[in-house]
């Protein structure tokens, strides 16, 4: 019974979206075309190519990390 | 040639400001949108449903082409900016984290409402889900601004020499600190005089144009009402903020100023132009000022008499001020780092005994207050580096300024002329209205441009300057990343401006986000 309702909820929820989403007005889908493409640029060519986070990926943990920048704020 | 700090500092500044580009009209329209819906809700009547639902379809434009622009700011954060990322520690991550969610549960979920509920929910939900964007959006503030006031002022934070990290020691001290609670105010009223300034614009262009006179005339009322209250709340956190830089950063407040020798009774420069760099070392500051008899001294410590420091006073010291010299801040800075690397060989080295009593050290509050809080100080030895951009922030402080206190008149202008309801025959103003558009985001682009390059070198006060904080990697590669974010932004605010004025020439058509 509890699962027949939460399903009903979530499926009123997807509705509200999915149909939101399918009347969208010609600035609305202009909108969500540009929101996309950024989304795309930012995430799959920006941070996985050129923004990669420097720590991350040279030091296997916080410790090294931390000696890292120990090390630059330390040297001459 | 720009070397790495510069691209760097270039490309961070290049992404904030385009990411202001869209950020202050979604946290003040959200407000405008959401009294306008309130009327038609109390009233009843269906042209304020219209004026509402064309006002969120700009508003829609403008939040969807910004959001997630300010994401990449993290990325710098973890490509350019390591150093600073780990040094800041979990300062960053609280705040940060929960603008995150809440910004992701909140927003997307009641924006959603606004835009596909019309039809869907009840009109009181509706008009809720409205009200809770405004908020929404101008929480998510908070937090970033949270932050970014730690950098200006870091309070409730413990430095740990082990792990190189600020550790958080009151949450409170963080959110509750006074400087970020008037950035979030000046913030955000920022926000909305500039969107009353747009509607008003966009408004005085349609009855210029005989459109949409109704629509026009009722959002012209309201936004007037709204920016005035918010310029005159932006003028009093305005002043908040220069009390606090006064006491906080006071080399900041002394180069938005121009003041190179400091004086009791100061007086505030209202319209200025200030020399070449030469001439002004030489103690020929202005070739033209107007200025204003001691009211800087007013503005920053509420004493007509009282002193103000300048330039000089911080780089070559002033006892009889009680003002250390930069000199005997990189001193005390060098000290600091010295400490730390003892730490650091001690520690590489396991001598436990060692590595504890210089913890003990770091620990004590003498050492903290007197050597550890100019830290920052001991990575350069020349004294011109802790002098911020001299024009640059004048410049900046004092277009925002005038700027600002032109706002408050230009609503008071509109108030008026809507109160007498002559607004149509007031063609001069109709005609100004649409130009102080770029303005308002001139004047709001200022005020970050002398919050941020005011308080250079320092990327967080007086502990971390830039050149200790940047990743050290390739110039070249932050070149290429600086260019193509230039491009991939300059085409977002073209791709912005464009689909917003064609949705502004077709007017209130379709409705929300749906036909």
């Amino acid at each position: 019974m509890g699962r027949r309702i939460d399903k009903t909820w979530i499926g009123r929820v997807f509705g509200f979206y999915a149909e939101g989403f399918r009347n969208l007005s010609s600035w609305g889908r202009a909108v969500w075309i540009v929101l996309l493409i950024k989304l795309f640029i930012i995430f799959a060519i920006i941070r996985l190519i050129f923004m990669p986070d420097y720590l991350n990926k040279n030091y296997e943990n916080d410790r090294e990390r931390g000696r890292h920048v120990l090390e630059n704020l330390t040297e001459n | 040639m720009l070397d790495l700090i510069d691209w760097s500092r270039a490309q961070f500044a290049l992404t904030a400001m385009y990411h202001w580009l869209f950020v202050p009209l979604t946290l003040g329209i959200t407000w405008i949108i959401a009294m306008m819906e309130t009327i038609y809700v109390k009233s009843g009547d269906p042209e304020w449903k219209k004026i509402t639902q064309f006002w969120m379809k700009l508003f829609g434009i403008n939040f969807a082409i910004g959001v997630a622009t300010g994401i990449i700011m993290e990325f710098e954060f973890g490509t350019n900016w390591s150093n600073y990322s780990w040094f800041v520690g979990d300062i960053f991550g609280a705040p940060l984290a929960i603008e995150g969610i809440m910004a992701f549960f909140l927003e997307s979920t009641f924006i959603a409402i606004m835009f596909f509920g019309w039809n869907k929910v009840s009109k009181k939900f509706h008009l809720a889900s409205s009200w809770l964007v405004a908020i929404g959006a101008n929480l998510s503030a908070l937090w970033i601004l949270v932050a970014n006031a730690w950098m200006q002022n870091p309070v409730g934070t413990e430095f740990n020499p082990e792990t190189a990290r600020n550790e958080m020691v009151s949450f409170w001290e963080v959110l509750f600190s006074p400087v970020a609670i008037n950035k979030f105010l000046h913030t955000i009223t920022s926000g909305m005089v500039l969107a009353s300034i747009f509607v008003i614009g966009i408004s005085s262009w349609f009855l210029l144009k005989k459109k949409e006179i109704l629509l026009s005339l009722r959002s012209i009322k309201v936004s007037a009402i709204f920016g005035l209250v918010a310029s005159l709340l932006l003028v009093l956190t305005g002043d908040g903020s220069a009390k606090q830089v006064a006491r906080i950063q006071p080399m900041k407040l002394a180069a938005m100023e121009g003041l190179y020798d400091g004086k009791e009774g100061a007086g505030l420069v209202g319209i200025g132009f200030l020399n070449s760099k030469e001439k002004r070392d030489g103690g020929e500051v202005f070739a033209f000022k107007f200025e204003m008899p001691k009211v800087l001294s007013w503005m920053a410590f509420g004493d007509a008499g009282h002193f103000v420091a300048g330039i000089n006073d911080f780089s070559k010291g002033n006892p009889d001020r009680g003002i250390l010299s930069t000199g005997e801040k990189i001193e005390r800075g060098k000290v600091a780092r010295q400490l730390l690397t003892d730490y650091k060989n001690a520690s590489a080295s396991g001598n436990l005994a060692k590595t504890d009593s210089i913890r003990r050290i770091f620990d004590e509050p003498a050492f903290r207050d007197n050597y550890f809080r100019y830290f920052g100080y001991g990575f350069d030895d020349d004294l011109n580096y802790y002098i911020p951009n001299v024009p640059l922030t004048f410049y900046s402080f004092h277009i925002m300024v005038i700027l600002g206190f032109g706002f408050v008149l230009f609503f008071a202008f509109f108030l008026l002329f809507s109160f007498k309801e002559t607004l149509p025959e007031r063609r001069f103003w109709l005609k100004l209205a649409p130009w102080i558009i770029p303005l308002a985001y001139v004047a709001s682009e200022s005020g970050w441009i002398v919050a941020e390059l005011g308080r250079q070198p320092w990327t967080i006060q007086d502990l971390l300057p830039t050149v200790a904080a940047v990743t050290r990697i390739d110039a070249t590669s932050v070149m290429v990343t600086f260019i193509l974010f230039a491009v991939t932004f300059t085409i977002l605010a073209i791709a912005e401006i464009s689909i917003m004025l064609k949705a502004i020439k077709k007017g209130p058509v379709n409705h929300g986000g749906t036909k």
